[in-house]
């Protein structure tokens, strides 16, 4: 059954290939940095229960890294992908760090996160490196050399590469001890310490590792549109889609970003090509969340295999 | 192995535990009891690191434990269950035992191999693919047990293990804890089950509104005015002598 998912999805990944269209390929392109980002979101909100609502913080410092890096001082943009990782990961740990010594938990985290990525939206807005509100233009000049391309398809296996290493990821948290750590303390945390379990450790190093992937993200975008600005950087929408496809797909599963990014983009292109008012497809994925929550908490996942720890 | 002294926590105008002496010498089941409310958790908790003395000192085979994250205790080698068990309830029973085998066995074949076994042993054989949440009081009671055993302790400290169990299940504990001294761990456990403190402990503490009012073994305690008025009521112990 799940083998058969897995197959399933994979021959999915590679059928823009076969199109011309580079519609198709911008489609898919987008369907997978959506999977990519909730597979990361997935890492620290699914499988450690650490819902964010501001990780968009993430994708956004990575997309600044990326831009800056090679606008301000010339390097090349495939060095924007380790100094995003690296940036993302970073922040990431000091926000644990910062937030689970504390003892920030649930919904008083999720507010934290949300004001964390607030603050670099105004931050981004106010300082000069940033280019403030008129944002970063990146200079169009498509070769591989300069991770710019032409065709379409080349962004969208950036971003299928970008999708299987976080799946990669989530799959070791699914099977392996850190990940075991990791749900034990989303479980129960005291628990958990009470066996040996680094718990501030142990969250901090899967946001660590969940703001780093997002990053990433941040650079595939800068590297497909070649414009980033505070309020496309930092958007709450962004955050609440990360949450979104994590959910709606199943939390905590490997295979539920994948799902639920598929089924969010379903249900956007669908109603976008249907009905013309905008805000339709925001309040249909509301419908379809209340519905995931009401009738199937663990997501489409819990329909199609089984959840990543049974 | 374990050294308690002057351990002392207040809750507000609460003096839960009041300057309480303890020893548990390595190999020893040593048994803490009182009444509802004599303290016995708090000082566990206290023992554990998960609440804070306000003073006295805390030493495990000579080292002072006291402010040491849980964690930092457990990797030291002592480990405790919960009176209110805590499962990982969305996990199953044998990821649940995974955690602590995971303390001593950082592979996961090693681990799940443990923990799978362990929990056979231990009379979870049928439950180990399915929640913990949908185990039993005894089922809790026992996967409390079973993951800090998979964590292989030197000291254990058992906080009420055998509450709310059958007294076949009671036996059936307290064989399981023999056992657990047998392959050379030492055991400090709080118990309402005399039965079992009487089957089990070497020595035995009583505490009482937060003090220690008496100590000894199981046979000596059982005769203890102290302890019978402190579990019956002031004078108790002279009118059941009158018969």
């Amino acid at each position: 059954m799940t083998r058969g998912l897995w197959i399933a999805l994979a021959t999915l990944a590679l059928l823009p290939f076969a199109s011309h269209s580079q519609f198709v390929a911008n489609l898919a392109m987008l369907t997978a940095i959506s999977a990519a980002l909730g597979q990361a979101w997935n890492i620290a909100g699914g499988f450690g229960g650490l819902t964010s609502f501001g990780h968009v913080a993430f994708f956004g410092l990575g997309a600044y890294a990326d831009a800056i890096l090679q606008t301000r001082y010339g390097f090349t943009p495939w060095l924007g992908l380790p100094a995003a990782a690296l940036l993302g990961g970073g922040v990431g740990w000091l926000m644990g760090l910062a937030t689970f010594r504390a003892g920030l938990r649930g919904s008083y985290f999720a507010l934290v996160t949300l004001a964390f990525a607030e603050a670099f939206r105004i931050l981004a807005n106010s300082i000069g490196i940033t280019g403030g509100g008129s944002g970063i233009l990146v200079k169009l000049h498509t070769s591989a050399g300069n991770f710019q391309f032409a065709d379409r398809r080349a962004g969208y296996a950036a971003a299928l590469a970008l999708l299987a290493l976080a799946t990669f990821a989530a799959r070791r948290l699914a099977v392996g001890r850190f990940g075991a750590y990791l749900m034990a303390v989303r479980e129960n945390e005291d628990a958990a310490r009470a066996l040996g379990v680094r718990a501030v450790r142990v969250k901090s190093a899967a946001l660590a590792l969940s703001g780093a992937l997002t990053a990433l993200g941040g650079v595939l975008y800068v590297q497909s549109y070649l414009y980033i600005d505070p309020p496309t950087a930092f958007s709450v929408e962004r955050s609440v889609e990360m949450l979104l496809v994590a959910m709606i797909g199943g939390a905590g599963t490997v295979a539920g970003p994948l799902l639920g990014a598929l089924a969010v983009h379903a249900i956007a292109d669908t109603t976008r090509s249907l009905v013309a008012t905008p805000g339709v497809a925001p309040m249909l994925y509301g419908v379809v969340l209340l519905l995931i929550i009401g009738f199937l908490p663990g997501g489409i996942a819990r329909f199609v295999t089984r959840p990543a720890h049974a | 192995m374990l050294e308690v002294r002057g351990l002392s926590r207040r809750f507000g105008g609460v003096r839960a535990v009041r300057g309480i002496d303890l020893d548990v010498p390595a190999g020893a089941i040593v048994a803490l009891i009182g009444p509802n409310g004599a303290g016995k958790t708090t000082s566990f908790a206290a023992i554990a690191g998960f609440v804070r003395p306000d003073s006295g000192s805390v030493r495990l085979d000579g080292t002072d434990i006291i402010g040491w994250p849980p964690e930092r205790i457990a990797l030291a080698g002592m480990v405790r269950t919960f009176q209110i068990t805590q499962p990982f309830a969305g996990l199953t029973v044998a990821e649940n035992i995974r955690i602590g085998a995971f303390l001593r066995e950082s592979h996961r074949n090693a681990a799940t191999r443990l923990a799978r076994e362990l929990g056979t042993e231990l009379g979870l054989g049928a439950w180990l693919d399915r929640p913990a949440a949908a185990l039993t009081v005894a089922g809790r009671k026992r996967l409390e047990l079973a993951r800090a055993l998979a964590a292989r302790p030197r000291l254990l400290l058992l906080d009420e293990v055998m509450a709310g169990l059958t007294p076949t299940e009671v036996n059936e504990t307290v064989a399981l804890v023999r056992g657990v001294r047998g392959r050379g761990a030492t055991i400090l456990l709080t118990e309402h089950v005399m039965q079992a403190v009487t089957a089990l402990a070497d020595r035995v503490y009583v505490m009482a509104e937060g003090a220690m009012i008496a100590q000894g073994t199981p046979r000596e305690i059982a005769v203890d005015q102290r302890v019978v008025e402190a579990y019956l009521g002031k004078g108790a112990a002279a009118r059941i002598a009158d018969g």
